[in-house]
């Protein structure tokens, strides 16, 4: 009788030590996920709220930038996230993140649009690119993503939205086309973006906000 | 097996050094010594990985049976770094800003998986804890160097944003060699990497040579070592 139960005991041993270490396992990371949650969700609430700080000046709200969110789903299908600057009860600029594909993944920008629809400020917010190359578009790293404060998609034209290789307006940098030219697609959609929502986007806020 | 504390500690910033002696972990190398600082964060954050997966898995290497001995150690490793991933997100930010995107990959760096196999399983609790500090520690210096390598030749600073890793005290390392360096590109790009880490593997065997044998210096080659 005893070979096949045998190996049967075994495979029972067997499976028992490896439940008990995905049961051990699976609590100690429900604990630690307990324990950090909070922290993790204020420390990304921070990072946001400073992103958003670059790209809005202070000057333009009176209320918390997180405060005033607005989900709007976009030609894609995605539903982006629309952070209104309020100031003495209206909407004064607009900041949401636009996204486009550089040479290696995706870009992430953070884009504040003013009421009268001119970029106050681009970020890069994460990106892939070459260091040394592509990695210009950081604001740390070199001063190009500030020439898109006060344009608008009428200044330059739309059509112009491109970089110069391409017959458009904006600097490419030596040596890298792609990431310049990812960057100014994203923007340009942001703005396409914004035009095409900006009437919920800059509504009047409810009279009364309650906290 | 030797498992006296000098000679792991030996093993584990020399002899068998995890870059320079096993030649293990060489994707989290070259993807994060771009930088000094980068290259020490990433060393820290594999020590501690290391230094708890090695302790976890002496203490329960009897528990643990032969047949599922892999499954078992890749679980002890994931669940740790998860719990590492989260605690530097929590706790350290500013570290998990740069580290954040390679630190879940710890779990797939053999070194780890390699020293619970072949040391922490078979040894008690105390070696098995020297030698994760021994070995973490040896990597972490190893990824310092070579980080600092490609910093200088690349972009001709050291330690530079050490401050944003440890706070602002560390200010005072980061230092900037050439002022006006137009950069090395190649030095910061993967086939650096590969450049930096076989000069200095050279320079290692080098020494090994020349302390093997000091009369007739270079004529032994140098044994390679293996675990």
């Amino acid at each position: 009788m005893s070979g096949w139960l045998s190996s049967l005991r075994n495979t029972g041993v067997h499976a028992l030590v490896l439940g008990g270490f995905s049961m051990a396992a699976a609590a100690l990371l429900a604990g630690t996920n307990l324990l950090t949650a909070d922290e993790i969700r204020q420390r990304e609430a921070e990072d946001l709220q400073a992103s958003l700080g670059q790209v809005i000046p202070a000057s333009l709200h009176d209320q918390s930038l997180l405060a005033n969110m607005l989900s709007i789903r976009d030609g894609a299908g995605t539903d982006v996230n629309v952070y209104r600057a309020v100031k003495e009860g209206a909407v004064s600029a607009v900041a949401f993140e636009v996204a486009e594909r550089g040479y290696a993944g995706e870009i992430r920008l953070i884009l504040g649009i003013g009421r009268d629809g001119r970029i106050l400020g681009v970020r890069t917010v994460r990106h892939n690119e070459t260091p040394g190359l592509g990695d210009k578009i950081e604001a740390a790293k070199n001063d190009w993503i500030t020439r898109f404060n006060g344009l608008s998609l009428d200044d330059p034209p739309e059509d112009q939205w491109k970089v110069k290789k391409d017959g458009g307006r904006f600097d490419q940098f030596s040596g890298a086309t792609i990431t310049p030219r990812a960057v100014v697609a994203a923007i340009r959609k942001g703005l396409l973006f914004f035009g095409a929502h900006q009437e919920r986007m800059l509504a009047p806020m409810p009279t009364e906000t309650r906290p | 097996m030797n498992t006296d504390a000098r000679s792991l500690v030996r093993a584990g910033l020399w002899d068998n050094n995890a870059v320079f002696g096993q030649m293990l972990s060489l994707c989290p190398t070259m993807a994060l010594t771009t930088s000094a600082t980068n290259g020490f964060g990433m060393g820290m954050a594999t020590l501690a990985v290391l230094t708890v997966s090695n302790l976890l898995v002496a203490t329960l290497r009897g528990v643990i049976t032969a047949e599922v001995r892999i499954p078992a150690y890749v679980l002890i490793i994931a669940t740790v770094v998860t719990v590492v991933d989260l605690s530097i997100n929590a706790w350290m930010h500013e570290l998990y800003k740069v580290l954040g995107l390679f630190l879940p990959l710890i779990v797939v760096n053999c070194l780890i998986l390699g020293r619970a196999e072949s040391f922490a399983s078979k040894v008690s609790v105390w070696p098995a804890l020297v030698d994760g500090l021994a070995m973490g520690v040896g990597f972490t210096l190893a990824l310092t160097v070579i980080g600092a390598v490609r910093e200088v030749i690349g972009s001709g600073t050291l330690f530079a944003d050490a401050s944003l890793l440890f706070g602002r005290a560390f200010e005072v390392i980061e230092l900037t060699l050439f002022s006006d360096y137009p950069g090395t590109l190649m030095a910061i790009l993967p086939p650096g990497g590969f450049l930096a880490v076989g000069f200095l593997l050279a320079g290692k065997r080098l020494i090994d040579g020349r302390l093997q044998s000091p009369e007739s210096a270079p004529a032994a080659a140098p044994a390679c070592h293996s675990v």
